[in-house]
């Protein structure tokens, strides 16, 4: 039996750090089947309920496999440079190149009333799973990038609290050049 | 009794322990931690804490007499209302650089403020050699007027000969 039955789905709801499971490291789906298209939906749901939410994982409502949603596409104000792939599911993501650094600043709807900048890859590669259990290869960068780096964080147990760098660290626009 | 709200500020001359042992004599005292702020301004200790305390303004003080007289430090506390969980998300970071000289923070914010700009956050330094000091000034804040005015803002600003970087921040809530 999967983790995600129809009953547990509806009751979803997203987990607030200091809730130490935010820090356990998600299992790898094993199973492809109707209660995991189910419980995508429903998690689909509770990212586009939250106020500016473009990405969730599944631990982040108490599920700990490794299954992320990103979709900036909807953002008012998409920031300029910053092309996306859309809605994306990401089952079993394995980001397999990084390029480039840049400062951004980033919240999470488990960590309320606290934003903080973070240094990512400007740009990842990455494969993923989809519901059907097919793999599939992506190219993210900017925006888009940087919420899959968050996201997929979430699959191993780390908050952007975990990569927070100082205020004073960027008084000027970090950017370095993917060797 | 009910507990209020106090802002501590302690400055000094620097050395190595001060957080420590002012912390260590507020926690013993009773007192809870809010947000705080601690950044050494030249040789300078500064501090400014949010406490949350039961007593009064002299009670306070009296928790930290011992560590102010043997750490040599000023002390100013003031009640406020205190206001946690309510923090103002920037959008807008802005950097200025030039040859230090007087008036850069005061006609660079007068500016600023004046194209909409709420600063949430402001901290500056002074780099270079004693002969050729720069002043390096970085601000995070809230446009109100959006980014366009802003900009106009920083045009003028430039004319004074100071160099500036404006970055929108796209805050990511994953």
């Amino acid at each position: 039996m999967t983790p995600w039955s129809a009953e547990v789905a509806v009751s979803l709801e997203i987990i607030q750090y200091p809730d130490e499971r935010l820090k356990q490291v998600s299992a790898p789906v094993e199973i492809f089947d109707t209660e995991l298209q189910h419980f995508v939906a429903e998690l689909e749901k509770i990212m586009r309920a939250g106020p500016g939410g473009v990405g969730i994982a599944a631990p982040q409502v108490g599920y700990f496999q490794r299954i992320v949603i990103v979709d900036v596409s909807g953002m008012r104000k998409l920031p300029v440079d910053s092309s996306n792939n859309g809605c994306m599911l990401l089952i079993n993501p394995e980001i397999t190149e990084w390029n480039g650094m840049v400062m951004g600043r980033e919240g999470c709807m488990s960590v309320p009333d606290f934003t903080g900048n973070v240094i990512r890859a400007e740009k990842v590669s990455f494969t993923a799973f989809d519901e059907q259990g097919k793999q599939h290869k992506f190219n993210s960068e900017g925006y888009e990038a940087r919420a899959v780096q968050h996201e997929v964080d979430h699959l191993d147990g780390m908050l952007f609290l975990d990569r927070l760098v100082s205020r004073r660290t960027d008084l000027f626009k970090r950017k370095v050049s993917s060797r | 009794m009910s507990k209020h709200w106090y802002m501590i500020t302690l400055v000094g001359k620097d050395r190595p322990g001060i957080v420590a042992h002012v912390t260590h004599a507020l926690y013993d005292g009773g007192c809870h931690l809010g947000e705080t702020s601690m950044i050494r301004l030249g040789t300078s200790f500064t501090m400014m804490m949010m406490v949350q305390y039961a007593g009064t303004t002299k009670a306070l003080q009296k928790v930290l007499q011992s560590e102010v007289e043997s750490l040599d430090l000023h002390l100013h506390i003031d009640h406020i209302e205190g206001g946690l969980h309510h923090h103002h998300q920037p959008d807008v970071r802005i950097s200025i650089y030039g040859a230090d000289r007087p008036g850069i923070v005061a006609h660079a914010t007068g500016a600023l403020t004046e194209a909409g700009l709420d600063i949430l956050d402001l901290t500056s330094d002074v780099g270079g050699t004693e002969d050729a000091p720069i002043y390096i000034m970085h601000i995070e804040g809230c446009a109100n007027e959006g980014v366009p005015a802003l900009r106009s803002a920083l045009d003028i600003i430039k004319k004074e000969g100071v160099e500036t970087q404006l970055t929108p921040i796209d805050t990511l809530v994953g």
